[in-house]
């Protein structure tokens, strides 16, 4: 393949829109006869309506109607509604009001009479855990089959506790490690090398939860035309949002219409998002006229998801040549109000980043009464590489080994394998990536200056590593050249800012020999036609449609050639492909306008009236709405691969700590990443600082405080659940990829929205421990009164495993 | 400009005291939906018990605007609800976050913390208002922004732009420590910081070869 796209700077063909204030996100659009609801949100983290008078808000002008549980879809169990007269969690919609302003609707809110009975609740995984404790519901607190059971009712709650001994161990701030887990795999020798170890290791852990808290609350707006659903929505992803917003109000696809031409953020707390959505398509169904439910900041706090903290104990092995040959981990997970599993996927990470061959873990993943939990960029991973990486440069300072040849010794090779499965990669590059990583930094440099001491600061140097997955594979691309010679790509991905809509086109256009001004986006609106497509979740999304698109462009390669063959003589083989003409060579061809006629006048394949048998049902009604507007390129990605698809960041930061005032600031920060082929180096920079940065905020800005006695939130705002601002980054950064190409995908790219969090966290947090003389304080928020209780050997305001609230 | 001067002007521009004063000046009681807008007068609806509309002149992006509103009411729900310019977005509410800025007489405030009352007779300049009206041409900052490929979700990105409108009118020549500073009112959740200041240096330099 020519790379006349592939690796270059190409402004997505939105910015103008954006930068113009034209771009219209869901809470830009005006539909006439527009209403405003407003929700009443639980006061109480866990609750029962026992009674509602609404007459006095129905009874106010302006107020058009109330929309309340029973109206909505509901399932049992532990599985949320988009209204509830049960709340599980402080924040959770009970009931919305509709009136004609937004003001009047606040007002009705304010003049329901509610009665709440409030119920038990549990903050703390722990305290779910206690015998006697509270459960986050009444009935129990795990809804699955125990784990040692043979038989039991898996549909219904039952009570998982641990035991009064095992309380002993954590009153006293361990972990019991021998405690009932619900989830647990072992491979190896693991107690043989913990036996055989020259030194082990052992830590206590506690990662905050964090709220997702993307720029753009999730605003939605809806009405109905003819029996079908217009949604104006906020969502990552696209055609798989509109399937999970028609599946939860019970309509089909095709009745829903769905706008979401952008999203001002999500970071997985809007794969689909599909909850809030339910509220206004659900209300303005009944009250017949287009309902906006704009989502204020301090909703958003509630509604908005929210990454799952740990409460975790570790137990590590290493030999005298600083090889870690044993991981024992055990997770406590604080699943909010609706679960979580991260834990799961921080297992088989710790696993891939230490290469112990010898490895147990267990873990548990309690419901509590706090919000929804949900992936957040690096789900699992990032808590796990930013808690565990300190520890690695502890054993490397006991056994007098270099942190940097610590984390060289430990890293995953080609022949890595993952977790109980033992999963292969189709490509790890984490060793090129730490090298690059270090010349960039000047590690040897930069070492000289850990430890050193100007007035009150404290200079730390710090490395981590984070690998993530960075790829699924299978789904359609759909495509058009139409007379006017341009190409017509058709994306059913969304637009989530990672530029991914428009660069994930550009290997079509290079097979097409297309240059990028003939190559139109079509996306955003599902009318216009939308391939079966993945989330824009777990950085699938450039590895899936590159071979999404790389696939429909052969497709429509091939049928150029066809029609080229066919209409100028010789065989399809002898035609080249390039700007936007296809000839032999020394001839000048056709253009491919005049190829899009032909393929008109054709029809079967070539216009697409003749589809191929292995594309998705749900690609199909949009390439038949499509078929006979020009020359057709519409292909399954069937190239197949062996192993998991995996990326790296390694992350490189030096910081000062100031002993007097213990405020961290990163002083420079590197990283360097392995994610294949690079399709558009300054988006990926954008991504890999950008996810990095969210690490550093994930580990010290951002804050997660409940009062313990109400269980409230008391950090719900973002000057108080703070992400980084321009003041909190680091003064230098640089990047960098490997840019080795991944063998098993045809353009070689692999994702990377995921990993820089986890490198940014653990860069962060190892430097940290590095400038207070190699203390792992194994905890988030790297608040100044933690790290200053340590420094100063006082009785800290936290044990070792309570969590960061209160 | 050093940094205490910035921190200064900040004081000095987003003032809590001056916003508070300027709702019991208007008359307003302070209540929980208090920042709400009222709807589009088109709905002929009398917003809150108690609180009239009144009609005013704004002069936005050089044009007066008549407009009915609340004493109560804000800036950026007076251009997003009443006047239909989305481009000015609601990211907080409550100056946490800025991507509501605007200019008042060239200077960058939160939009969601200036009382529209408050901005009769000043010069309000808005994302919309940046473009050339004659040529459609992009402002100098909106040209570097796109020559730099600024912003990832860009929801931030109009309230960042007029940040850096204001930016180089004050300080055309700033470091990128002072860029940081004069744009550290904004915030961007995507964290793309150092593509937003690659951006605002380029504009600067633009503004000073014009």
């Amino acid at each position: 393949m020519a790379d006349k796209l592939i690796g270059t700077d190409i402004a997505p063909p939105d910015l103008v829109a954006k930068i113009t204030g034209r771009a219209r996100y869901a809470e830009d659009f005006r539909p006439d006869g527009m209403v405003f609801a407003k929700l009443l949100l639980s006061p109480m983290p866990h609750c029962r309506v026992r009674g509602v008078d609404v007459s006095r808000a129905l009874a106010m002008d302006g107020v058009i109607d109330i929309l309340r549980a029973e109206e909505v879809p509901s399932r049992e169990g532990p599985r949320e509604s988009c209204l509830t007269d049960e709340p599980h969690y402080e924040g959770e919609p009970v009931l919305a009001v509709a009136a004609i302003t937004e003001e009047i609707a606040a007002a009705a809110i304010e003049a329901i009479d509610i009665d709440f009975e409030p119920l038990p609740f549990v903050l703390d995984p722990l305290d779910s855990l206690r015998p006697g404790g509270p459960t986050a519901y009444n009935d129990g607190n795990y809804f699955a089959r125990l784990p040692d059971a043979e038989s039991g009712d898996p549909s219904v709650f039952q009570d998982f506790k641990w035991t009064e001994a095992d309380f002993v161990e954590v009153d006293a701030g361990r972990m019991p490690s021998e405690a009932a887990s619900t989830r647990s795999w072992e491979k190896g020798e693991v107690d043989a090398a913990f036996a055989a170890a020259d030194l082990v290791l052992e830590e206590a852990i506690v990662h905050q939860s964090v709220t997702h808290h993307p720029m753009e609350p999730r605003t939605n707006m809806a009405y109905w035309e003819n029996g079908k659903l217009y949604a104006h929505v906020s969502t990552q992803s696209a055609q798989v949002t509109k399937g999970a917003l028609a599946g939860a109000i019970g309509i089909d696809a095709d009745d829903v219409v769905m706008i979401a031409e952008y999203c001002g953020g999500g970071f997985g707390s809007k794969i689909a998002g599909s909850t809030v959505m339910q509220i206004p398509a659900l209300f303005s169904r009944k009250i017949n006229r287009p309902v906006m439910l704009r989502i204020t900041r301090y909703e958003e706090n509630y509604v908005g998801r929210a990454r799952p903290g740990f409460q975790a104990w570790v137990k590590m092995a290493f030999r005298n040549d600083g090889k870690c040959t044993g991981v024992d981990l055990f997770i406590v997970e604080e699943g909010g109000a609706y679960g979580s599993g991260d834990n799961n996927t921080a297992g088989n990470i710790a696993d891939l980043i230490y290469t112990p061959q010898n490895m147990r873990f267990r873990s548990v993943s309690m419901y509590t009464n706090t919000p929804p939990k949900a992936a957040q960029r690096g789900p699992g991973g990032a808590q796990i590489v930013s808690m565990l990486e300190p520890v690695l440069a502890k054993a490397g300072r006991e056994l007098g080994i270099d942190n940097l040849q610590m984390r060289l010794i430990n890293a995953p090779r080609s022949d890595a394998t993952m977790g109980p499965r033992n999963g292969r990669f189709t490509s790890v590059h984490a060793i090129e990536a730490l090298e690059q990583g270090a010349e960039l930094f000047d590690w040897a440099g930069k070492m000289e200056l850990s430890g050193r001491r100007e007035g009150s600061k404290v200079t730390g140097i710090g490395v981590g590593l984070s690998p993530y997955t960075a790829g699924s594979i299978g789904y359609d691309g759909l495509m058009v050249i139409r007379p006017d010679g341009k190409l017509y790509v058709h994306q059913g991905i969304g637009n989530l800012g990672t530029h991914s809509i428009s660069d994930t086109a550009r290997p079509a256009a290079e097979i097409l020999g297309l240059n990028w001004d003939q190559v139109e986006i079509v996306w955003g609106d599902s009318r216009l036609g939308q391939p079966r497509s993945s989330i824009q979740a777990g950085s699938q999304t450039t590895h899936a449609h590159t071979r999404a698109n790389h696939a429909a462009g052969m497709d429509a390669a091939r049928k150029i050639r066809a029609i080229a063959a066919q209409t100028m003589g010789g065989s399809p083989g002898d035609y080249v492909l390039d700007n936007g003409r296809v000839f032999r060579r020394g001839t000048s061809g056709m253009a491919l306008a005049q190829i899009a006629e032909r393929a008109i006048q054709m029809g079967g394949e070539y216009d697409g009236h003749e589809l191929p048998g292995d594309i998705h049902a749900q690609t199909r009604p949009a390439a038949e709405m499509l078929a006979g507007e020009g020359l057709m390129g519409v292909a399954k990605d069937n190239y197949g691969r062996s192993g998991s698809t995996y990326s790296f960041v390694a992350g490189f930061a030096m910081v000062e700590l100031d002993h007097e005032t213990g405020v961290v600031a990163i002083k420079e920060f590197v990283a360097v990443t392995d994610c294949g082929t690079v399709i558009h180096p300054r988006s990926l920079a954008a991504q890999v600082f950008g996810g990095c940065i969210q690490g550093m905020g994930m580990a010290m800005t951002q804050r997660w405080v409940f009062d313990p006695q109400y269980g409230v939130s008391f950090a719900n705002r973002l000057y108080t659940a703070r992400p980084p601002g321009f003041l909190d980054i680091p003064e230098d950064m640089k990047w960098g990829a490997v840019g080795i190409a991944d063998p098993q995908t045809p353009v070689g790219a692999k994702g990377i929205g995921e990993p820089p969090v986890g490198a940014g966290a653990a860069a962060l947090t190892t430097a940290v421990a590095d400038a207070m003389g190699g203390i792992c304080l194994c905890r988030t928020p790297l608040t100044p009164d933690i790290i200053l209780a340590e420094l100063e050997g006082r009785v800290p305001a936290f044990g070792r495993l309570d969590q960061h609230v209160g | 400009m050093g940094d205490a001067a910035s921190v200064g002007l900040l004081e000095k521009k987003y003032s809590r005291r001056s916003f508070i004063k300027g709702v019991i000046a208007a008359g307003a009681t302070a209540s929980s939906t208090g920042y709400l807008m009222g709807g589009p007068t088109a709905l002929g609806a009398q917003s809150m018990p108690g609180a009239t509309e009144r009609l005013i002149t704004l002069n936005i992006n050089g044009q007066d605007r008549r407009v009915d509103i609340l004493p109560n009411e804000t800036l950026a729900m007076t251009l997003r609800y009443r006047l239909n310019m989305t481009g000015t977005k609601l990211g907080c509410d409550r100056a946490e976050c800025g991507a509501c800025t605007v200019l008042i007489d060239g200077v960058n405030h939160y939009g969601c913390s200036m009382l529209t009352h408050q901005v009769r007779g000043r010069a309000v300049t808005t994302i919309e208002g940046l473009e050339n009206p004659d040529t459609g041409e992009l402002s100098i900052v909106q040209q570097a922004v796109l020559e730099e490929g600024g912003f990832q979700c860009a929801f931030c990105a109009p309230g960042f732009i007029m940040s850096m409108e204001a930016m180089i009118r004050v300080n055309p020549n700033p470091t990128r420590e002072e860029a940081k500073m004069a744009l550290s009112g904004n915030l961007c959740r995507c964290a793309d910081y150092d593509k937003i200041l690659t951006c605002a240096m380029r504009a600067a330099e633009l503004a000073r070869s014009v």
